[in-house]
């Protein structure tokens, strides 16, 4: 049985008791401690500001040409934090509350209720940091709401709040580079995890401008990756987001959990041919003011614009008037796919539907009117009025609409589709994001902890922010006051050596195939597999064979794939094929949990188990528990289940009704 | 949608690394929607190179959706191509006619020395950030985000420069290579934000001397800078710089 660690004593106490207890290090043995900090999103930036502030000699590492590049950076909507500053009822309860029945009671309460409190927090370091969160006219900061809530507790920046707070964590990060705490090495890729005597102790990373394979030592390693997304190829991650990291750690020892967890966000821009590379959301933040519908009559030929209201279905306000055009992303999705299945969809590719401003652009039209105390105005004049507010709002996603698609999102319904967007599944962590490697942690999106089988919008950013801030530099301090005898270990060591020999022999084997197809081409269709197969709906039959054929095409891939250039250079084909390889074991593995959590709950949805009504059916009584795989070798893992222990809420269906 | 289908030639700059010499090279490409991305042409370009056992373009870029800052790209001699307020990653071919050449480069400039092809190093800005680019306060000094009421226009100022994505196409686009703009809108960002005001004169004074180290040129005001960027960063916060320079150097010891 796996052993997570939560701390003894009330939900309420646990974290402050852990903090109150933990061991510590002393500034002179901080100084001779190294950590290694794979990925500089906002849980490794964070991180590494934070354990490089405390004194620790910090070692950061991402592919990209910058720490500030990476894909925290494309988050939209918002941050939560339980500040209750709209006086509507907030609190660190109702956070934690949502938080876990918006993950379908797969997350493990201590996690979530220690997020939770740590979410105020993050948003005063954010401003202290100078976050420029969107304000009231007062000077004070403004919220908003997000799908699964009934509060406004989401914090935000125009539609680019993700960028703001990486921005943020990454000149924390850059001041600790001035400061000689921290070394970045961007543009390098993480190709092995180093260990001895069975703790991590060091990675293997490969110069991607020289192609060199590097040798780095470090008392803990944080792996800080992010999600794995992109084993479907099309989602809203940017190119390069990859499993590798967290793959590698996984076949040293680190346990994956719940991999076929995945998020499929509702609104994003439909796909629209073969050529796509990747999708783009449009943010949840839309759907406070937007609402979706689709036609009433099948075979509707008419434009948006003339389809009368009699003649529209806003099925989500239909389904469920509680929550409305806000119920949480996989309801939100599973439903928009159920209306483009019965052939309701919209479009050209009729596998999208419709969000609509007009509604919200003549309310706040109106609101302007009496706000500026006009009278005698038409309503061209009110549009035009409501139309400034909306593009103040979500002007920003409205231009990327237009240039993406070429339709004027003021004038004309923007068409959407759901797309994957967020893997709550990622390496199994205890209590203190520690895996079952000791020395080694996961931190932010490559971890699986707080987020149950589906997450809710605006909790990423606060996720990866309390990991790297708030909670590693305690929970990793508490382990490496262990280590003050050890000195640091020379690279000379034969793990290192070995262990590099590995990567080097793998990476020479890729480019020997010396086949006839891309990586890219690879990618391709491992991620049309598994999209048919373990996306949105899954089933027995179905997951079979995904797992056969993603067998199938490991073994083409080993045997034909092509990566021109050479290995001692900047390569990214090479860089991609590493990565393909990795995802390609992945979507196994990703299948496998599919298929033997027989149940559906958040977003995975298995089409054997749902309620008369089509809602997902979870099975408390022989579900409630986190798969942990264990990797035994080739196609081969072992199931390992983490209980899951509700003792201040009590489970329920969900009911957005 | 209507799709519509093009063949067009791109003439594109290749360079082995940054010590051999480059040249262009031109290329057909045939069948291309209307509706792709201009780097999902290039994909396109790059599938076919790889196929046929050539050796593919390399190019920068990330999230495609206009935010990381890492594509590039001089297109037709303009950065990031010839929409307004764009990001190379987020124009799309309707900007071009069939039959068309479209012409590649590399950003140029010294300080962004080229990696290879149109992949170039623009590590100069993280240490023209880490120069001062920040508000020193450690995790778990921060007071009550609404202790310090900021007053919106302020805030709403701070923000517009904040959006910078570090690109370097205002570098790119200066006759002069001057990085005033990317250097102005950190300092204009943190200067109008009260938690910046303690650092606020030696970040200045340290961040104009390290851009200087790094060989970017001066500014001589033509505003192509402005003009270029994706994100549209006001000229204005370079009239904002050029105060607090002043005002720093003649108040600095």
């Amino acid at each position: 049985m796996l052993d997570s660690k939560i701390p003894a004593g009330k939900l309420d106490d646990k974290w402050v008791d852990y903090k109150g207890h933990c061991k510590l290090v002393n500034p002179a043995n901080k100084r001779k401690m190294e950590v290694i900090i794979v990925g500089t999103g906002l849980a490794g930036a964070s991180a590494a500001a934070a354990m490089g502030e405390l004194g620790y000699k910090v070692k950061a590492f991402c592919f990209q040409d910058s720490p500030r590049r990476a894909h925290s950076i494309a988050a939209q909507g918002g941050i939560n934090a339980a500040k209750n500053y709209q006086n509507d009822g907030d609190s660190v309860f109702r956070l934690f509350y949502d938080t876990i029945k918006g993950g379908d009671y797969r997350a493990r309460e201590a996690n979530v209720h220690r997020l939770a409190e740590v979410s105020a927090n993050i948003i005063d370091q954010c401003v202290a940091q100078g976050v420029p969160f969107a304000r009231e006219y007062g000077g004070l900061l403004s919220n908003r709401s997000f799908g699964g809530t009934q509060v406004q507790r989401t914090f935000y920046a125009a539609g680019q709040t993700g960028q703001q707070l990486l921005i943020g964590a990454y000149q924390a990060l850059e001041r600790q580079v001035a400061l000689g705490n921290v070394t970045m090495h961007a543009r390098h890729e993480m190709l092995d995890i180093v260990k001895i005597d069975g703790k991590a102790r060091g990675i293997i990373a490969r110069n991607l401008i020289t192609g060199e394979l590097e040798k780095h030592f470090g008392h803990a390693v944080l792996i800080c990756s992010g999600g794995y997304g992109n084993v479907f190829y099309l989602s809203t991650n940017a190119m390069g987001s990859n499993v590798t990291a967290a793959w590698k750690a996984h076949k040293q020892g680190a346990y994956f959990a719940n991999p076929c967890f995945t998020q499929i966000h509702p609104t994003c821009i439909p796909v629209s041919g073969d050529h796509q590379s990747k999708l783009t959301l449009m943010s949840e933040s839309l759907r406070n003011d937007g609402r979706i519908w689709v036609p009433k009559n099948l075979g509707e030929t008419r434009k948006a614009n003339e389809i009368p209201e009699a003649d529209r279905d806003y099925y989500l306000e239909r389904r469920y008037p509680a929550f409305g055009n806000l119920v949480p992303r996989d309801v939100a999705s599973r439903a928009a796919k159920e209306r483009c299945d019965a052939g309701y969809g919209v479009g050209t590719s009729k596998q999208a539907v419709y969000l609509d401003y007009a509604a919200a652009i003549e309310r706040y039209g109106k609101i302007e009117v009496s706000k500026q105390g006009l009278s005698n105005i038409s309503h061209e004049a009110i549009v035009a009025l409501g139309k400034d507010v909306v593009k103040e709002k979500y002007g920003n996603l409205f231009d990327m609409y237009a240039k993406i698609t070429g339709e004027n999102p003021y004038e004309v319904p923007m068409r959407i589709y759901p797309a994957v967007h967020y893997t709550m599944g990622g390496l199994w962590v205890d209590y203190e994001l520690q895996t079952t490697v000791p020395g080694l942690y996961a931190l932010g999106e490559a971890n699986f902890s707080d987020h149950g089988a589906n997450r809710l919008g605006a909790s990423a950013l606060m996720q990866g922010l309390a990991d790297g801030y708030f909670v590693a530099p305690y929970t990793v301090g508490n382990n490496l006051a262990d280590e003050i005898y050890n000195a640091a270990i020379p690279t000379t060591h034969p793990a290192f050596e070995e262990a590099a020999k590995k990567v080097a022999d793998r990476i020479a084997s890729l480019k020997n195939i010396n086949g006839k197809q891309s990586a890219e081409s690879f990618h391709k269709r491992l991620g049309k597999i598994i999209w048919n197969e373990c996306g949105m709906s899954r089933n027995a039959t179905g997951l079979k064979q995904a797992i056969a054929d993603v067998q199938a095409l490991r073994k083409e891939f080993w045997s034909d794939v092509r990566i021109p250039g050479e290995i001692n250079e900047y390569n990214p084909e090479l860089d991609k094929a590493n990565r393909v390889a990795d995802f390609i074991e992945l979507g196994e593995l990703m299948c496998i949990d599919a298929l033997t959590r027989e149940e559906s709950c958040g977003g995975h949805f298995r089409e054997e188990y749902q309620t008369p009504e089509g809602e997902a059916l979870r099975d408390d009584e022989n579900f409630m528990f986190v798969s942990a795989w264990e990797n035994k070798g080739d196609h081969d893992w072992t199931l390992h289940k983490e209980e899951l222990k509700y003792d201040v809420i009590k489970p329920s269906q969900r009911n957005y009704k | 949608m209507s799709q519509n289908t093009m063949n067009l030639k791109v003439k594109v700059w290749r360079q082995k690394n940054a010590n051999t010499v480059g040249a262009f090279v031109t290329y057909d490409v045939a069948s291309i929607s209307d509706e792709m991305s201009f780097l999902e042409m290039l994909d396109i370009l790059n599938e076919r190179l790889i196929t046929e056992g050539g050796d593919p373009v390399a190019f920068d870029h990330d999230c495609r959706e206009g935010i990381c800052g890492m594509c590039s790209l001089y297109i037709n001699g303009k950065p990031h191509g010839p929409w307004q307020a764009n990001t190379t990653c987020q124009l799309h071919m309707r900007a071009f006619k069939d039959g068309e050449t479209i012409v590649i480069e590399p950003w140029r400039a010294n300080s962004f020395p080229i990696v290879k092809d149109l992949t170039v190093d623009r590590s100069a800005f993280d240490r023209i950030i880490q120069a001062g680019g920040y508000i020193s306060v450690n995790t778990g000094n921060a007071v009550d985000g609404n202790s310090l009421p900021i007053e919106k226009q302020n805030a709403d100022d701070a923000f517009a420069a904040a959006m910078c994505i570090g690109c370097g196409a205002c570098v790119a686009a200066c006759k002069n290579s001057s990085a005033m703009l990317f250097l102005s809108a950190k300092v204009s960002h943190l200067a109008l934000l009260p938690q910046g005001a303690p650092e606020r004169k030696s970040r200045v004074l340290n961040m104009v001397a390290q851009m200087d180290k790094e060989g970017f040129g001066s500014c001589t005001n033509t505003g192509a800078c402005e003009a270029t960027c994706p994100k549209e960063i006001s000229i204005a916060n370079i009239a904002r710089l050029n105060k607090e320079y002043l005002g720093a150097s003649l108040s600095a010891e």
